[in-house]
């Protein structure tokens, strides 16, 4: 077999099987997928949820993850915004040619270690190889699906004024680790990124409440957009203390030096949850107790007043707006 | 006038330092202060140390403020 | 003593509010020169600290803002031309042109990149022997020395394909302008602080000399503002006008000398045109001779095109502080960070970005 994708590999051909069979179904081997049906069929009872998403990251290989344990994540994660305990994923990858076959099993052996430790089974899949410079390397696109428990209704439109505005740790980790691989941006840090799956931290949570209302996850955009569209989806307001969010020194360091700000930097393992006041402490003692949700805090509350803004309250104790993110966080220099 | 960060300058090749902040490091060129050493920390600016930070200066300046405070709460 | 986080202290914070409000019985117009400040001073909310005697105008400092049309349309040409690499910092790249942005032309498949330092632009000139790195000189004199060091260590390595724009502008020549004009009567002047690191709070003398105008060098944590408040408002009450400098870690009366004998040797005084201001005598940075072949505007043939003003924004008078963003028709309308018409709304330190981002009013 030759070491790097070929056009020929996604052609359906002899090559194409050869690609699957000794590449791809290895590390995912399952039943379900073992069977190489055109569509994997499953038993299913009760509400599903269904996500989609593509990624497109670079570099796909970055300081505590790379491509594929970020798309099993995150797609992990959209199901368990809803409540949902996800089960299956779908995965399609769109690969340049002369991509290295080594680094495309690197890739699958991350999606399986993802796969196993958030409980859920890669059941169908898709290759297609373009020609060079058509796609960034490799894109990835998942979708998966997950049941919802009767009486579950978490939504972003859900939020009531005086829930409490709970984060599940530091921010703007992803973001700068990735970022510090970037040609033009040269820094060095230990800094890896946070991508994690989140679903067994959301059922914690759930045991100690059946009010959590709205749960989202801050990825592209950060914290700042994230907390932006809850207040618009519920139409109320959210107050937020800046001395209550955590950022890491490294974070902080690098966001100084790049003039960006923490609170529009991505994550891909933390979540925001906006809970019912008297459930607050029990659902975050619960977090706090999980590998995942050790730094949780309560870092304000929704309000009705100001409906669809966000008001942060400075170290300073003055108030100012916290708007969403237009465009990309540019580093700025002046 | 421009964002400028203080960085504590790690080790020195040449006209080139490692500088660190908040345990992010960044080579950074010293040829506008070729007189800065390991230990002092420089205004880093676009990759640059501009200026050495006057470290007994950022002392005094935080004494006073804090001198400033407390007979604030005094007064109050 | 950890640098940054020291002066961001609330309780010291409390203290220097707290003076400011005992001291403070005249009004005061203080005037930020820089965008920085702008930006600092929004986002920590001091104007909500500060006493009804105290007015805050933002001043022109932002080197992207003031950066005209026709200038911009020059770097974006630079960009189409084939094989030409263009690196800029990051600010420059939505800022609309006549036409255009350089986001715009990315778009369009012109080579544009952003880039953190000149260090950075000339490293893509090495591992690209073949193509023509241009790097996007936009700043004032915290950044020209920069870009001036690099021109040297290009000259030094033999670097044949790195070649700098130069739109850099100085500082103390548009505070002159401004206040020559008699537009606005300010009452105190918050100086740039890294401008100051470089060319020294000496540089400011003529401002408390021949206008009467207290000037205090600031930093740009919240205390160092409030601070530098703090000092400015001691000033007014005693009806003095000297240069005192608060960020007294970072700036001395001399500034740096190296740093401004490299930018004089590489760079000299020429006229250049700030938005809003119009051209303004020697306050800007051209190459000297000896650097010519550095010249992007000599070493290229390009046309920008003719150049067309944005209808309606009121970039130039905001700039100028004879009109606050909230005096435009557009502002928050028309003009959004989403959908800037000027570049005062594009830059993360321009004043209408600012106002637009931070400030905390119940109109919206």
């Amino acid at each position: 077999m030759s070491d790097r994708i070929l056009l020929a590999h996604g052609s359906g051909g002899r090559l194409a099987h050869e690609l699957i069979e000794k590449v791809l179904l290895k590390p995912l081997s399952n039943p379900l997928l073992d069977r190489l049906d055109d569509s994997a069929v499953v038993p299913f009872n009760g509400r599903l949820a269904f996500t989609t998403d593509s990624y497109v990251i670079n570099p796909i290989f970055f300081p505590g993850g790379d491509i594929g344990k970020l798309a099993v994540c995150g797609t992990v994660n959209d199901l368990s915004m809803v409540g949902a305990t996800p089960l299956y994923l779908s995965l399609a990858f769109i690969i340049e040619e002369g991509f290295l076959i080594d680094e495309l099993e690197r890739v699958l052996v991350s999606v399986q270690a993802a796969a196993r430790e958030a409980q859920v089974q890669i059941v169908t899949g898709d290759t297609k190889v373009v020609n060079k410079g058509s796609a960034d390397r490799l894109f990835v696109n998942t979708a998966g699906v997950g049941t919802v428990p009767e009486g579950i209704d978490i939504s972003g439109s859900n939020a009531k004024p005086g829930d409490k505005v709970i984060l599940s740790g530091t921010i703007g980790d992803h973001g700068i680790a990735v970022l510090s691989q970037r040609e033009g941006l040269s820094f060095s840090t230990k800094l890896e990124s946070d991508c994690a799956p989140l679903n067994e931290l959301v059922n914690e949570m759930m045991s100690a409440s059946r009010r959590i209302h709205s749960l989202r996850d801050p990825t592209r955009g950060g914290l700042a957009t994230t907390l932006n569209e809850l207040a618009a989806q519920s139409k109320v307001g959210i107050r937020i203390e800046e001395e209550a969010i955590s950022v890491r020194e490294e974070v902080r360091g690098a966001c100084e030096m790049l003039g960006i700000d923490p609170l529009y930097v991505a994550n891909e393992g933390k979540l925001v949850a906006l809970v019912h006041p008297e459930d607050a402490e029990a659902v975050l003692e619960k977090m706090q107790r999980h590998r995942y949700g050790k730094n949780a805090a309560v870092i304000g509350e929704v309000r009705p007043d100001h409906p669809g803004r966000v008001v942060m309250k400075t170290t300073l104790g003055a108030s100012r707006i916290v708007d969403m993110l237009v465009g990309d966080p540019l580093p700025r220099i002046c | 006038m421009c964002l400028a960060v203080p960085a504590l300058v790690k080790s020195i090749d040449g006209d080139e330092a490692e500088v660190e902040l908040g345990g992010v490091t960044r080579r950074a060129s010293l040829m506008l202060t070729p007189e800065a050493k390991v230990g002092d920390y420089v205004l880093l600016h676009a990759g640059y140390a501009i200026n050495i930070v006057d470290q007994s200066e950022a002392e005094e300046t935080l004494s006073m403020l804090r001198e400033m405070a407390r007979l604030g709460e005094d007064n109050e | 003593m950890r640098l940054a986080d020291d002066f961001r202290s609330s309780q010291l914070a409390r203290g220097l509010v707290g003076g400011i409000r005992r001291n403070s019985t005249r009004k005061a117009r203080l005037m930020e020169f820089c965008g920085g400040h702008t930006v600092a001073i929004m986002k920590h909310g001091i104007r909500q600290l500060l006493p009804p005697t105290i007015e805050m105008l933002s001043g022109p400092g932002c080197p992207v803002c003031v950066t005209g049309n026709a200038d911009l349309d020059k770097a974006i040409a630079l960009a189409r031309i084939p094989g030409v690499i263009l690196t800029t910092f990051g600010d420059m790249l939505k800022v609309p042109g006549s036409r255009s942005s350089l986001q715009e032309a990315r778009a369009e498949g012109a080579d544009v990149r952003m880039v953190y330092s000149t260090l950075d632009a000339l490293q893509i000139a090495r591992q690209n022997p073949s193509r023509q790195v241009v790097f996007l000189g936009v700043g004032f004199e915290t950044t020209a020395p920069t870009v001036a060091a690099s021109v040297l260590q290009a000259d030094k390595e033999g670097v044949g394909n790195y070649f700098v724009l130069s739109l850099h502008k100085l500082c103390p020549p548009v505070i002159k302008a401004i206040l020559d004009s008699g537009e606005i009567r300010i009452g105190g002047l918050i100086c740039p602080g890294h401008v100051s690191a470089v060319v020294g709070s000496q540089s400011w003398d003529f401002i408390a000399r021949d206008y009467g105008i207290p000037c205090v060098v600031s930093g740009f944590e919240p205390l160092d503002i409030l601070q530098s408040v703090h000092m400015l408002v001691s000033q007014v009450e005693k009806g003095e006008s000297r240069v005192e400098i608060a960020y007294r870690r970072g700036v001395s009366a001399e500034g740096n000398k190296r740093a401004l004998e490299i930018m004089y040797q590489v760079f000299e005084p020429g006229a250049a045109a700030w938005r809003g201001v119009g051209a303004v005598a020697a306050s800007g940075l051209k190459l000297r001779k000896a650097y010519q072949r550095f010249d992007a505007e000599s070493a290229f043939r390009f046309d920008p095109g003719p150049t067309v003003e944005p209808k309606g924004c009121i970039c130039g008078e905001v700039l100028r502080a004879v009109k606050t963003p909230r005096d435009c028709k557009l502002f928050r309308t028309v003009c959004t960070p989403a959908n800037p018409v000027g570049p005062c709304m594009v830059s993360s330190e321009g004043s209408c970005a600012a106002y637009y981002l931070y400030e905390a009013t119940d109109e919206r």
